[in-house]
This record gives C-alpha cells, sequence and structure tokens, in this order.
C-alpha cells in the first residue's frame, strides 16, 4: 500500500524522529509513505473564522496533492491533521469556501474536498489493523505503563476530525496493547496541554501541563505519549513534574526493534 | 443588529441566540481562571451587542482553542468560534498584532517546535 503523507514543518527540524520512525514502521508494515512534492507549512492552527482563506489555502494545497496521488493523505503531526482535517470538512459544508479558494488557487482541476485525510494512528487501526501491529512487535514493551496522551487536535471538533471517541477515546490505549504494554487510565488524557500559550502566558500554560502530567504520574505512568510536538515541548518543559514523554513513533519503533541499540 | 455584532456573528458561523446559558463551555473551558470574560459570556455579549468589552478584555488572548467548550455545548453553539472572531478583529486592527515577529527570539528556546511558533502568529497577529 503506498499512501501520500504529509510531514509538516515540525517532523523536518525538531521532530525529526517523530518522521523518520513514522515511515520506518510503516514500510516495515508494508505502507509506503510518500511524501507530497512542495508541500508547505500548514499554519499550525486552523482558523475558524468564515472569512479566513489565505491562511487555508497551504492546506488547500496538500490535500488536492493527496487526491491526485491515491486520494488519501496522512499526517503523523496532530496539529497537520487537525488543520488539514478541518479545512477539508469546510468544502463539504460551506459552498462559499469552496468557491473562494478555488478563485484563488485556479488549481486544475479545482478541488472540492475529494481527499480524506488520516492520522497514522486510525491507519493502524482501521487498515494495517492492531493485530498486524502485535504479530510485528519483536520488543515487547512488557511490564511498561504508557500514558496515552490525546490532548485536544487529534479529537475535536469531532464532527470534522472523525478520528474517535472525543470523550472516550481508545486508538491509542489498543496501539499501548498491541505493543504489549498496559494503558493508563487518567482524566486529563484529553484535556489541553496549554498549546501556544506558553507564548503569550506562561504561567497559565504551565498550569494546564502541570495538571496533565499530574494525573498521568498519580495514575501510574511509567511515560507518555503524544503525537503532537507542541504537547511534547509542554509536557517536557512547562509541567514541574518530570516523566518522560515520547512520541508514539518512537515507541512503535522500539517494539518493532527498529531503534538502533534496542534489544531484538 | 450592530455593526460588530454582525461582524463577529458572521465571521464566526455561530448561532449565539441558541444558547440556552447553561454554562456548561464555561466549567469545562482551561482558561476560566484566567479569563475576565468567560466563553458563556462571550456568547451572551456577543448576543447582546455588546463587543466592545470584550475586544478590549485580555480574555481573548487566554482561549486555547481546545474547543472542549464547541464539542461539549449541547446547543452547538460554538463559543470558541465567537473568541476567535473577537480576537480577529482586535487584532487586524492596524499595528494591533498582539505578537509581532520581533519579539519571538526573546520567547523561544531550543526545544520550542516550530508548530508553536507558526501557531503563535496565528492567533496572535494578522
Ligand atoms: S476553546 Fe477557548 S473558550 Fe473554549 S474551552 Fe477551550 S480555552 Fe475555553
Ligand atoms: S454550553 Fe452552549 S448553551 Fe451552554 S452556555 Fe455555553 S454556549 Fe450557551
Amino acid at each position: 500500500m503506498k499512501i501520500a503523507y504529509y510531514p509538516g514543518c515540525t517532523l523536518k527540524n525538531r521532530a525529526r524522529d517523530l518522521d523518520r520512525y513514522a515511515r520506518e514502521t510503516a514500510s516495515a508494515l508494508g505502507c509506503e509513505f510518500e511524501e507530497i512534492p512542495l508541500w508547505q507549512c500548514c499554519g499550525g492552527a486552523y482558523t475558524s473564522a468564515k472569512d479566513e482563506i489565505a491562511t487555508k489555502l497551504a492546506a488547500v494545497r496538500a490535500l488536492a496533492a493527496g487526491r491526485d496521488m491515491g486520494g488519501r493523505v496522512v499526517t503523523v503531526c496532530s496539529a497537520c491533521f487537525n488543520v488539514l482535517a478541518q479545512t477539508n470538512r469546510e468544502f463539504l459544508v460551506n459552498p462559499d469556501f469552496d468557491f473562494k479558494v478555488n478563485n484563488y488557487l485556479k488549481g486544475d482541476p479545482a478541488y472540492h474536498g475529494e481527499a480524506s485525510v488520516v492520522h497514522y494512528l486510525t491507519l493502524l487501526r482501521d487498515e494495517i489493523g492492531f493485530d498486524a501491529v502485535k504479530a510485528r512487535v519483536t520488543n515487547p514493551l512488557k511490564g511498561k505503563k504508557i500514558a496515552a496522551y490525546y490532548g485536544c487536535l487529534l479529537l475535536r471538533p469531532s464532527e470534522a476530525l472523525a478520528f474517535d471517541d472525543p470523550e472516550d477515546p481508545s486508538v491509542m490505549e489498543d496501539f499501548i496493547r498491541a505493543l504489549g504494554a498496559e494503558p493508563v487510565n487518567y482524566s486529563m488524557r484529553n484535556e489541553c496541554c496549554g498549546g501556544y500559550l506558553t507564548l503569550e502566558d506562561r504561567e497559565a500554560a504551565k498550569k494546564r501541563s502541570n495538571a496533565v502530567v499530574r494525573s498521568a504520574a498519580e495514575n501510574g505512568a511509567d511515560f507518555m505519549i503524544t503525537a503532537c510536538p507542541l504537547c511534547m515541548y509542554n509536557l517536557t518543559k512547562n509541567a514541574d513534574e518530570k516523566i518522560p514523554v515520547r512520541y508514539f513513533t518512537d515507541v512503535l519503533a522500539e517494539a518493532f526493534g527498529l531503534k538502533e541499540g534496542a534489544a531484538e | 443588529m450592530n455593526d460588530l455584532k454582525d461582524r463577529v456573528v458572521r465571521m464566526s458561523g455561530s448561532r449565539v441566540e441558541r444558547c440556552m446559558r447553561c454554562g456548561k463551555c464555561s466549567a469545562t473551558c482551561p482558561s476560566y481562571e484566567d479569563m475576565e470574560y468567560h466563553p458563556h459570556e462571550f456568547v451572551y455579549l456577543v448576543e447582546r451587542g455588546d463587543v466592545e468589552k470584550l475586544l478590549a478584555s485580555e480574555s481573548i488572548y487566554k482561549c486555547l482553542t481546545c474547543f472542549a467548550c464547541v464539542e461539549r455545548c449541547p446547543r452547538g453553539v460554538e463559543p470558541a468560534k465567537v473568541v476567535e472572531a473577537v480576537r480577529l478583529i482586535a487584532v487586524r486592527e492596524q499595528g494591533k498584532n498582539r505578537l509581532k515577529p520581533d519579539d519571538l527570539p526573546a520567547l523561544t528556546d531550543a526545544d520550542l517546535p516550530g508548530q508553536a511558533l507558526a501557531t503563535a502568529l496565528r492567533k496572535y497577529a494578522k
């Protein structure tokens, strides 16, 4: 299986391992991530205002490339996933948006929301299957208690993202089980880490990351996993309590024995 | 309908008149204690046409766009979109960027992802 891949800006610098291990683990499962040529930064955040068109064009270009490369786009970063999926949704519910965007882009052919946007986690769940993931594991993470951190961007708005149940998600817990580890249940797994507020009001952002990390720690987590570089930053830099936070792709690569030095 | 209210309603697409003042949006808001006006008050003040108060308040910069209020509102009012529209009206004014590219070096460290800068500029600057 081949699928168009949108890495996003952060995976090309600060979060290189998120990118590398996503591609390597997918490949180990028989799925090739084909990077979209000349992709541009999605902007990091979807602007909900109806009169914002220009800020959404990079996402539209990625979606149109996905359509032309087989009909789908896979992302690994939560923010890219959120922006692409919300942008795509707007084509389906807002004809005015479709009209204005296509006036700007003069794409050939015009784009009307034909692509579908998937996250690597739901690709693992829905197409590759966690049974196949489990079968590929050579280095099971036995005895590890892992706290799945969803945050906001993978789940909300659920109407546009259709990722998982926004109040009681399970894809990351099933992922953890497939790797032979034990998921930790904790109440803050789908609450905000403080996000971009760290640049505007660090103290306020710290309260958010503290609440999340404390909740994971109190419930016995050895480490947390995330798909989002900004969550990674907030949970590791802004929280007073320190628990390791890892990208889900990093943990997957370890379980597959793809990391240097990992026991085979 | 006054002009500012009309702009917020059209930009946000929010049906503010559907709000039943249950307060669920504010109860779930992670920035509640850092806001002067809370999500349900944004909705109420916009419905009343009282947008200036919100424009002048620091509250517009405290919203995390976490969308908890959107997901959990029983009436589909989408308060976060109201907050975003008011903030955009504020930062789109000439010279009113909350965050300027010149501010960034002082706020950045070696671990901060590019995603954070891109997002903050989307939220706090035009
Ligand atoms: S989106 Fe903003 S207003 Fe709504 S709950 Fe989150 S922080 Fe509060
Ligand atoms: S949750 Fe919805 S209906 Fe309830 S106060 Fe907030 S906006 Fe109004």
